[in-house]
């Protein structure tokens, strides 16, 4: 690998040890990808707060300064870890205070999580808590290089902001947060940036559920390479696009993808693929749309439903203002609990707007900060749940144990009202 | 004894006893590190163990938390000895690097198809060479 006077520097020691473990850090994974340069970057969204039963050891043993040399720089050393020096958030974590009472989630655990607020606050990381920080203030520009963990946030940023993050992991978004550095690799170059996938859409993709079966369409098709998608599509908004990338990044590993004519660098299908001929489509029609919607809900046999969740990844205002709406006037199903996940800044919104009591009031509740996938906390005695998130489907199953359905925010609604599932494909 | 030649991704020495998938996998929401464990439902490896296993896959999919996940399996000693790639993307790369194995990337000839679950496996990454002692070989 090849480093600036900088770069060496920092390696040497000359910005002190955790500084100089971070460039080590960096330079290992730069040559693991075979990669010859760093680029620099100053949006770095990470992860250190999150307790987890290993972090909750190293903190015991050494505080926050031992968790953080560990886990977000891989490193053996003591050290001490200054301020950040490039801008740098928390994505979402484990429940915070909020949760008390209402999830089964170990008070420890939002004790430990306020402590590492205080510590990583005081070194300059903006506490986002959140999947979607792009929701939150946190909006790179086309072309910027950032270092962004969260396989939803990553492809929201690629292709529907057009800024360049491959999708990190927890060292190396801390090493990048103590060195404004990132191996210059992958989507932070434009020769890999263009289309290697060509998706027909022959089936009408209106609604976020249709978004959010597509992108699952689309990850499985494209793997971890990039799809673009034309045919009979509405014009999606932010809503859609989340759904639709985070579902992506489930399926398969997708971290960019096009649509000619929304996304920023496909105006049309032709430059979405560069100077590389247009592949032949792989068609989604309804046969394909039918089979998403079966697979999703192939992990369900029991139709009684005991939790609903919506909100992954975290909700919207208007998403929020949407489940109100459904929600207004009803009540849960006694043995049926609904939660929705979003950022504690939105929540504040939502508060302000009236939705917040509209939810509350017919049993449901505004969580932020953290979801039963990241926390793997679900209401007690939780075996069915129901979800409008093609991401949350995938996953909660397996680290949970429980049966899921899949549907739109009127089924799972539903679902929770009477306590039964009567989803369908409509 | 079959050979195959590929690129260090983190150097080193291991051998053992080869856990081969030709499907993806998921570390946050796909292993349970505390096991050292395929957990993903749908899997084709589900409920297997890697722990001490050559660990030979095609590619890493799904969250960010692929890397922090296989480091916790290091740190609760429940890593693989080694890592087989087919094709490395930053959450592989970084993972191995985490994970602190030997791993090889961007072979000569497919490992998903070359190596069979139960072979044995000499991963002398620093040099990118791979050796492989078919299973129906083994005494």
């Amino acid at each position: 690998m090849i480093l600036t006077d900088e770069e060496k520097r920092m390696r040497d020691g000359a910005e002190g040890a955790a500084t100089a473990a971070a460039m080590d850090l960096l330079i290992r994974y730069g040559d693991a990808l075979a990669c010859d340069r760093l680029c620099d970057v100053r949006n770095v969204a990470g992860t250190m707060t999150q307790p987890s039963p290993v972090k909750q050891k190293l903190v015991q043993e050494g505080g926050w300064e031992r968790a953080f040399a560990v886990i977000n720089l891989d490193c053996d050393d003591d050290i001490e870890v200054p301020a950040m020096r490039v801008p740098t958030c928390q994505l979402q974590a484990g429940f915070g205070p909020d949760a008390q009472g209402i999830v089964p989630y170990p008070q420890k655990s939002i004790e430990l999580q306020q402590d590492a607020e205080a510590f990583y606050g005081a070194r300059g990381v903006s506490i986002l808590a959140t999947c979607t920080p792009y929701q939150v203030g946190n909006i790179p520009v086309r072309g910027e290089h950032c270092a962004w963990m969260e396989s939803s946030a990553v492809i929201y940023a690629n292709s529907v902001l057009g800024a360049r993050t491959n999708c990190e992991g927890t060292a190396s978004a801390g090493a990048a947060s103590l060195t404004g550095k990132i191996p210059c690799w992958g989507n932070h170059k434009d020769e890999n940036r263009f289309g290697t996938h060509l998706i027909d859409v022959r089936t009408p993709t209106r609604s976020f559920l249709d978004w959010g079966m597509l992108g699952y369409f689309a990850g499985g098709v494209a793997g971890e390479e990039h799809p673009v998608i034309t045919g009979d599509l509405a014009r999606p908004d932010l809503v859609d696009l989340k759904h639709f990338g985070a579902a992506a990044a489930t399926s398969g590993g997708v971290e960019l993808y096009h649509i000619p004519g929304v996304t920023p660098e496909a105006p049309t299908l032709e430059a979405a693929f560069g100077t590389a001929k247009t592949p032949e489509p792989v068609v989604y029609g309804p046969a394909q749309r039918s089979l998403v919607y079966r697979t999703l809900n192939s992990q369900g046999t029991t139709t009684d439903v005991d939790f609903v969740l919506l909100g992954c990844p975290h909700a919207s205002v208007d998403q929020v203002r949407r489940a109100a709406k459904a929600l207004e006037g009803r009540s849960l199903s006694p043995g049926t609990e609904l939660w929705l996940m979003l950022p504690r800044a939105l929540k504040d919104v939502a508060d302000r707007s009236g939705y917040t009591a509209v939810i509350e009031r017919a049993g449901g509740r505004l969580l932020g900060d953290s979801c039963p996938a990241m926390s793997r906390t679900a209401p007690k005695g939780t075996r069915v749940f129901a979800t409008d998130s093609a991401k949350q489907a995938h996953y909660l199953p397996a680290i949970l144990g429980i049966e899921a359905w899949f549907g739109t925010l009127e089924d799972c609604v539903d679902a929770a009202v009477t306590g039964r599932w009567r989803g369908d494909l409509r | 004894m079959i050979s195959l030649h590929g690129r260090t991704v983190v150097p080193g020495y291991a051998e053992g006893e080869a856990l081969v998938t030709r499907e993806p996998i998921s570390g946050w929401g796909g292993i349970d590190p505390a096991q050292g464990r395929i957990i993903e439902s749908r899997h084709e490896l589900n409920g297997l163990c890697f722990t001490g296993k050559v660990l030979v896959f095609p590619s890493a999919k799904g969250s960010s938390g692929w890397s922090s996940f296989f480091q916790a399996t290091r740190l609760l000693g429940t890593a693989p000895v080694a890592m087989v790639i087919t094709s490395l993307s930053t959450k592989s790369a970084l993972g191995a690097v985490v994970t602190r194995v030997p791993a090889v990337t961007d072979l000569d000839r497919d490992p998903c198809e070359l190596i069979r679950t139960g072979d044995w496996v000499r991963v002398d990454a620093t040099h990118g060479l791979i050796e492989v002692k078919p299973a129906s070989e083994r005494s």
